[in-house]
């Protein structure tokens, strides 16, 4: 028995789509784009392994990792998802460092009160205006919003 | 060809005559079969071709390495893979940021806290006090 709508990897494909397809659930056919990400980077034989090798209850997850990682290939073909870590890795380093500055700070001012306290905070409030980065979803496509 | 006269990993395992221009050989040498072996598994000998090849020769080492990492990471976690480290590292910096706001806050105390006269409140400090507070509703703490 066929379904009377191909799923988007068996039209793809060009063949037919059967009740059980295992694609049907996670490569619908109003969202073209998402079997067609994953194929120009895995291959749908590849896919369907994948799939079939986890619990069906985890096969919405795979299909969504696969398609934002093969966005992420796409996007930046040398460097992949692997970018967003490499940069995510910097982001924690970098706020760490902030942090410590300031725990410092805020060691030396419970120490030490400032006696001039208008001047010296002033200053310190001029140092930490660097202090917030962008949010992580800058540093390429959130999770979220691609599923 | 591989070093010397041995096919590279890539050949060998495809079982085929490694070529003089396989485009495998600079990055699956034969004394590491493992590596290809784990990129052949996820992506396929002829994805991985097809992605080297459109790419400049100078970056295909480093396309590589990145394929090299994605494909064991997807081995290890065959659910999540690489998208399971972003999302652990996307908490981490929002936990930090939040860290930061907090110690950000405290300061703000202990130099209100400091402070004794009653003039202060119309110091150009407390202008600044003020205006950063908006800091509170910044997009840029997602953790709201």
């Amino acid at each position: 028995m066929t379904n009377s709508t191909r799923c988007a990897a068996c039209k793809q494909l060009r063949r037919r789509c059967p009740s059980d397809c295992i694609f049907l659930p996670y490569f619908p056919p109003y969202n073209p784009q998402r079997f067609s990400y994953v194929h120009r980077i895995y291959g749908a034989s590849n896919v369907g392994k994948m799939l079939q090798q986890v619990e069906e209850h985890e096969r919405g997850n795979v299909a969504d990792s696969l398609y934002y990682e093969a966005y992420c290939r796409i996007e930046d073909p040398i460097y992949g998802c692997v970018g967003i870590i490499t940069v995510l890795h910097e982001e924690i380093y970098h706020l760490q460092y902030q942090l410590a500055k300031i725990q410092a700070q805020i060691d030396l001012l419970k120490a030490h009160p400032p006696l001039q306290g208008l001047e010296y905070s002033a200053n310190l409030l001029a140092d930490q205006n660097g202090v917030y980065a962008s949010s992580p979803s800058s540093f390429g496509p959130s999770i979220h919003c691609l599923y | 060809m591989g070093a010397g006269n041995s096919p590279c990993a890539s050949c060998k395992l495809l079982r085929r005559r490694c070529a003089k221009d396989c485009v495998f050989s600079p990055y699956f040498p034969s004394d590491n079969p493992h590596k290809f072996a784990i990129v052949h598994k996820v992506f396929g000998a002829s994805n991985i071709s097809k992605m080297l090849q459109e790419l400049p020769v100078h970056q295909r080492g480093d396309a590589v390495s990145s394929l090299v990492y994605e494909a064991n990471a997807r081995m290890k976690d065959p659910v999540y893979g690489c998208v399971g480290a972003i999302s652990y590292l996307q908490n981490q910096v929002s936990q930090l940021q939040m860290q930061l706001a907090l110690a950000q806050a405290e300061i703000l105390c202990i130099q209100m806290q400091s402070q004794d006269q009653p003039t202060a409140l119309t110091s150009p400090l407390h202008e600044l006090v003020a205006d950063d507070k908006s800091f509170f509703f910044s997009d840029n703490l997602n953790y709201f």
